[in-house]
């Protein structure tokens, strides 16, 4: 069976001056099935969300998104659509919600308009019917007395309750796919709980694949059923949430691991990884993460391949398995 | 909140308060907003005291009012048994060498026309330490104990990464050679990798210098890394505090349970059923009467008590905690 979504190498280019490009996306591959949730993990700068909205080839300029990548969505390729086939795509069969709600809401339309205008986006009905949408789509996103929220503006709600509003918006058009990147970083941890639980109730529900785009280990383990660590513009682990968390194979990735204190469990010092991310312009030729790596030798200046690690497990690096 | 037996608390808070008023357009008076409603707490020598809750909870005004950037509404604070609140400027003075900041955005702290050396240096030159040779050996002697090199002195804050700009916020405070630091947020803004080293270094500082943290945070795995006690906030009051490891495993406050149950932990082990509280927390202009977490509790034995008397902080099971039936809190 086609996955739902399915990535192969895209690789995002930006001019940096002097005829020199850099590709802060470079070779992403994955793909997402109806119905699951995916993971892409790493720092800042390592081009988790520059690939979601890759994906939208939303690249802001001067970047883009190099025409040999393949993204295929139920099989066809988006990468030979047009602008306006794309304007049909993004917020319709496959919806994003972002990090911060209160600069993606326009301050000055009601919670019901914006709401509603999503809804008409996608659908021929008429005013009072995206209306009445609106307000089903916000009981559906948990908001209690939706009738009187609609009349309100992005001001008057709370950090959480503006982030079940973009969620609203984004499921008007009834989307395959919701892009959700950082979608609780900017919120209280026990309103992060809350918006959590909505995404996974909304993918059962609906059937929906989610695309989870987080720094946080800890959103990723309750939530994704499969996940890829990036670092440095490349897949550097891959595999279930399960496989990475019990074995992870990638020395970032057990970097990552040992970086994050816990809430439970002895207290013990933690192992942080030396150094920081590089910029794109800095990367070295060979292992990206190499320069950083407790356990780098020889053969890591020249750039290994995902290499099998188990099962659907893989991690890019020439430690792993026992290929040559 | 009592201090470790036989050891007076280096800093000492007493019930404080720090409301804002606010004249609306018609110069009505509008309520004022608790931010802080009676809070006391100590901290020892050489000790961590985590200062944790969400936003709007109040904490950041309490490290605030304590290093005298903002005058509290009431309230005690003692520094060694002096009143921090009534220090004339003199004392204000020899009081900043003692106590300093870390915030959590070293980039807005650090001024960006000022080399990284001078800006270390700056509460040196103002407190009169050393020549101005021997404060430039100071200035690379503390890059080098924060982990930079001594040789950054020259260049300015933009040149470096969010972690290293949160190290040099951390020299630059060591400079005067504080006992206490008070510590709001220092590591939210940095990634995780960067997190962990940063933390560490705060750890050997405190072990090398013997410095007190008032460690300020919203994140319990954070502050349960550093801190040996902790206290919680909700609405501007402490509602549960204790040895950290006690209050992180056997939580008695409902909402101390909610925190702790909220927080995605990175692990996939099967966890305890998650309680997912509903609402947003109530705003601290119009704080609910009663227990202000009344409003969101799961408690299965709250009532009108709750909804009418504020309930107090009191000793139970080696903790303190201010919840009417914490003796059946479920956890």
């Amino acid at each position: 069976m086609t996955p739902l979504l399915e990535v192969r190498d895209l690789r995002v280019s930006f001019p940096v001056g002097e005829g020199r490009t850099i590709h802060p996306v470079d070779g992403v591959s994955f793909a997402l099935e109806r119905g699951r949730t995916l993971a892409l993990v790493g720092e800042s700068g390592c081009g988790k969300s520059l690939t979601g909205l890759a994906l939208l080839r939303l690249v802001p300029m001067p970047g883009r998104v190099e025409p040999s990548s393949v993204i295929r969505l139920d099989g066809e390729e988006l990468m030979t659509f047009d602008e306006e086939a794309m304007r049909a795509v993004r917020g319709g069969r496959i919806g994003m919600v972002f990090q911060d709600p209160m600069t993606s809401l326009n301050p000055v339309l009601t919670i019901g308009d914006q709401i509603a205008e999503a809804v008409r986006a996608h659908r021929k009905v008429s005013k009072s019917e995206a209306l009445a949408r609106a307000e089903s789509l916000l009981a559906e996103v948990g908001i209690a007395d939706p009738a009187r929220r609609l009349g309100e503006y992005p001001h008057q709600l709370s950090g959480g309750m503006r982030q079940r509003v973009m969620i609203a918006i984004a499921l008007a058009a009834e989307p395959e796919i919701l892009i959700a990147d950082e979608p609780t970083t900017a919120l209280d941890v026990t309103v992060q709980a809350q918006i959590l639980e909505l995404l996974d109730r909304l993918r059962t529900q609906r059937g929906m694949a989610v695309l989870l785009i987080t720094h946080d280990l800890g959103v990723v383990a309750g939530r994704a059923d499969d996940m890829c660590v990036m670092y440095a513009g490349q897949i550097v682990e891959r595999a279930s949430t399960r496989q990475v968390f019990e074995a992870p194979a990638h020395p970032y990735t057990r970097g990552l691991f040992g970086s994050v204190p816990t809430i439970t469990g002895p207290r013990e010092r933690l192992t942080p990884i030396a150094g920081s991310v590089p910029p794109p312009t800095a990367w070295p030729t060979g292992c990206r993460f190499a320069p950083r790596c407790p356990e780098r030798f020889a053969r890591c200046v020249t750039m290994p391949s995902l290499r099998r690690a188990g099962p659907g497990h893989e991690s890019r690096c020439w430690l792993t398995g026992d290929e040559p | 909140m009592t201090a470790p037996a036989g050891t007076a608390p280096l800093l000492d808070v007493r019930d404080l308060v720090k409301h804002y008023t606010a004249r609306s357009l018609l110069g009505r008076t509008a309520p004022p907003v608790r931010a802080v409603d009676g809070v006391s707490l100590t901290l020892g020598r050489g000790e961590t005291l985590g200062l944790v809750g969400e936003s709007g909870c109040g904490k950041t005004t309490v490290g605030r009012t304590i290093i005298r950037l903002q005058e509290p509404t009431s309230g005690q604070a003692l520094l060694d048994g002096i009143d921090i609140f009534t220090l004339g400027p003199d004392a204000l003075r020899a009081f900043r060498r003692r106590v300093q900041m870390i915030f959590q955005d070293p980039y807005g702290s650090l001024n960006p026309r000022m080399t990284v050396g001078d800006a270390i240096a700056e509460g040196m030159d103002i407190h009169n330490i050393g020549t101005r040779l021997q404060r430039r050996g100071r200035v690379a002697s503390l890059l080098d104990e924060v982990g930079l090199d001594p040789g950054y002195a020259t260049r300015y804050p933009h040149e470096f990464s969010g972690g290293q700009r949160q190290r040099i916020g951390i020299a630059r405070a060591l400079a005067v050679e504080p006992e206490l630091i008070i510590c709001d947020e220092p590591v939210s803004s940095l990634d995780v990798s960067v997190q962990a080293q940063v933390l560490n270094l705060l750890t050997d500082l405190q072990r090398t210098r013997r410095l007190s943290y008032l460690f300020i945070a919203h994140d319990l795995a954070v502050v349960r890394q550093v801190a040996d006690r902790i206290a919680v906030m909700y609405l501007g009051r402490v509602v549960e505090t204790g040895a950290a490891d006690k209050v992180l495993s056997s939580p008695r406050h409902p909402y101390t349970v909610a925190l702790r149950s909220a927080v995605p932990e990175a692990t996939v082990a099967p966890t305890a059923g998650r309680i997912v509280l509903g609402g947003d927390p109530p705003s601290p202009a119009a704080p609910p009467p009663g227990c202000a977490f009344h409003t969101r509790c799961f408690h299965p034995r709250r009532d009108e008590r709750c909804r009418t008397e504020r309930p107090e902080l009191r000793p139970l099971g080696g903790v303190q905690v201010a919840c009417h039936y914490a003796e059946t809190t479920p956890v």
